[in-house]
């Protein structure tokens, strides 16, 4: 579906530790992926990290970009999502 | 801008409520797969349908990824065979059931459905051919889903087919008694059957369908209970208004999804089914999300009340969400894929009678339950008759998926598998009705059908 904004989400979730913000972010930076938005809070003692990035040209289902993450999120130990953000938009806004 | 709490609200619909989209049925006209022999018709079958949803999977996977929504089934219906085959001069339809397993083997699907036939009103040759044709069809194919429309508020009941279809449904649980009457899981009688239903096993693509369209059907009853727990000891009005909005976003879900796969497969987008449909699994049962209104079991005093409204309040969430909602649409009440139901109906809180009258204001009607295998074909038909009449005279779907399981009997258990579920034999009322089902002939359509 023709979107106005390539943007999408990404969402990391579990036990704190250091390195989750550096990994993600560098990952992020290799596929040139721009972060334009990032929060963090610890919610029932679970790190929960949401950033919004900018795709550019990069197409979620065509790329490895969730492989990618699925990856380092194993070995963070943490689950990272991608999704776009189309998704939201439509879900919470009449 | 999205807040970070809609972020997680949603994280947690899809991680820990088993929201998902049930499934992407793409709508496949066969009109034009008629011909004078089997061999040509099953030929024109098979490549049509190839053609059409050679891309339906690998579309569904993309858009999973794209949007981190789980897309459990990509499926497909076709036009009632019946309509097809009744120009190809045999009379056993089998070999068009064992086509329409191949396609779908071939495009990677896990159903398809249509192996059906209209007969509210009365047959044709071809529309008694099928039904004679579907015992032998799920015993010997996988993914073929088969459904009569048996009734309808505008003609009333055919009971010549509902008499039929007992003594079918008895034959198909015969033929399959060594998978636990398994074939019956797959066959579905109704009465006034949606044309657009994206849910199997009752998905055909009716004759005012388009040549293709993509139909969705989206559930969640796992969000729907959890938003409601949030609402515990207020008000019924709270509890309604709690409802739609989870509705309205889930509904949200599937026309995203929807549009975006009827784009990219250069199909006309139909519709929305937004049915609460329950799993085995804990955390998505109907049952559970009954008993969150404040009932110790489902079954007991106030569930066709709880049911009725969370049915209502289903549609209303939904409407609001997307213009084109059909199909089913409301709440599914199967037993053996519903935990809660299971262990409902094992504890004895939930009779088969009170799930009639549940069917009143469900979305569907008496859905996978397990009944002793020495029920009569008449008492079938007598099952069938009392829920095609409350579909006809109450101008709503009704259905009826009974499998009466050979050599089973009140106590035992039988395990269909997967999203099947497993189902305890529930008790059935055994008083002859032989002498009301033998009658034959069409009970006519009520006072209110005449609406023009």
């Amino acid at each position: 579906m023709a979107s106005e904004k390539n943007t999408a989400v990404i969402s990391v979730l579990g036990k704190d530790r250091t390195g989750i913000i550096a990994g993600v972010s560098k990952l992020l930076c290799d596929n040139n992926i721009n972060i334009n938005d990032i929060s963090q809070t610890i919610l029932d003692d679970i790190f929960t990290m949401i950033m919004l990035v900018d795709l550019k040209d990069l197409i979620i289902e065509e790329s490895d970009i969730k492989e990618q993450l699925d990856k380092l999120g194993e070995e963070l130990g943490v689950t990272i999502a991608i999704q776009h953000t189309e998704l939201f938009d439509r879900m919470h806004r009449i | 801008m999205i807040t970070d709490f809609e972020i997680l609200e949603t994280m947690k619909m899809f991680n820990e409520q088993h929201l998902d989209i049930r499934t992407i049925t793409m709508g496949i006209s066969l009109m034009d797969c008629a011909a004078s022999t089997v061999e040509e018709s099953c030929n024109k079958i098979y490549d049509k349908i190839c053609r059409y949803a050679g891309n339906l999977v690998a579309t569904g996977e993309a858009i999973s990824k794209k949007y981190g929504v789980p897309i459990i089934h990509k499926r497909i219906s076709v036009t009632p065979i019946s309509i097809v085959a009744a120009a190809c001069g045999a009379t056993d339809y089998t070999p068009f059931a064992k086509t329409l397993d191949k396609a779908a083997k071939a495009c990677g699907v896990n159903f398809v459905g249509g192996f059906s036939a209209l007969v509210q009103k009365g047959y044709t040759n071809a529309d008694k051919n099928l039904i004679e044709s579907i015992p032998e069809a799920l015993a010997s194919t996988e993914f073929v889903c088969s459904s009569v429309n048996l009734a309808s508020t505008r003609t009333g009941i055919n009971m010549d087919a509902v008499a039929d279809m007992g003594r079918i449904i008895k034959k198909t649980a015969e033929l399959t008694k060594d998978n636990d009457a398994l074939g019956c899981a797959k066959l579905v009688v109704f009465a006034n059957a949606p044309e657009d239903n994206p849910f199997m096993a009752g998905a055909f693509l009716g004759p005012g369908e388009p040549e293709c369209v993509i139909n969705v059907g989206i559930s969640g009853p796992g969000v729907v209970k959890t938003a409601l727990e949030a609402v515990r000891g207020q008000d019924l009005g709270t509890v309604a208004e709690t409802i739609k909005k989870a509705a309205f976003k889930i509904t949200r879900v599937g026309e995203l999804v929807a549009r975006e796969a009827s784009q990219r497969l250069n199909v006309p987008f139909g519709i929305i089914d937004l049915s609460l449909a329950p799993t085995p699994a804990v955390g998505d049962s109907v049952a559970r999300l009954l008993e969150e209104f404040g009932l110790a079991e489902c079954g007991t005093w106030g569930t066709t009340a709880a049911l009725a409204m969370l049915n209502d309040a289903v549609k209303k969430g939904g409407i609001m969400a997307s213009s084109y909602v059909g199909g089913l649409s409301g709440a599914f009440i199967p037993v053996s894929e519903d935990e809660g139901m299971i262990a409902a109906a094992m504890s004895g809180s939930l009779k088969l009678e009170k799930l009639e009258a549940m069917t009143c204001v469900c979305s569907v009607g008496l859905d996978m339950i397990a009944v002793p295998g020495s029920t009569t074909a008449e008492t079938i038909s007598g099952i069938i008759a009392d829920e095609m009449a409350l579909g006809t005279f109450n101008n709503k779907t009704t259905a009826v998926r009974l499998i009466p399981v050979p050599g089973k009997d009140v106590g035992d258990m039988v395990e269909f598998g997967g999203l099947l579920g497993s189902a305890p034999i529930m008790a059935v009322n055994n008083a002859s009705c032989a002498d009301f089902i033998h009658r034959g002939g069409r009970i006519p359509a009520p006072i209110h059908s005449m609406r023009n």
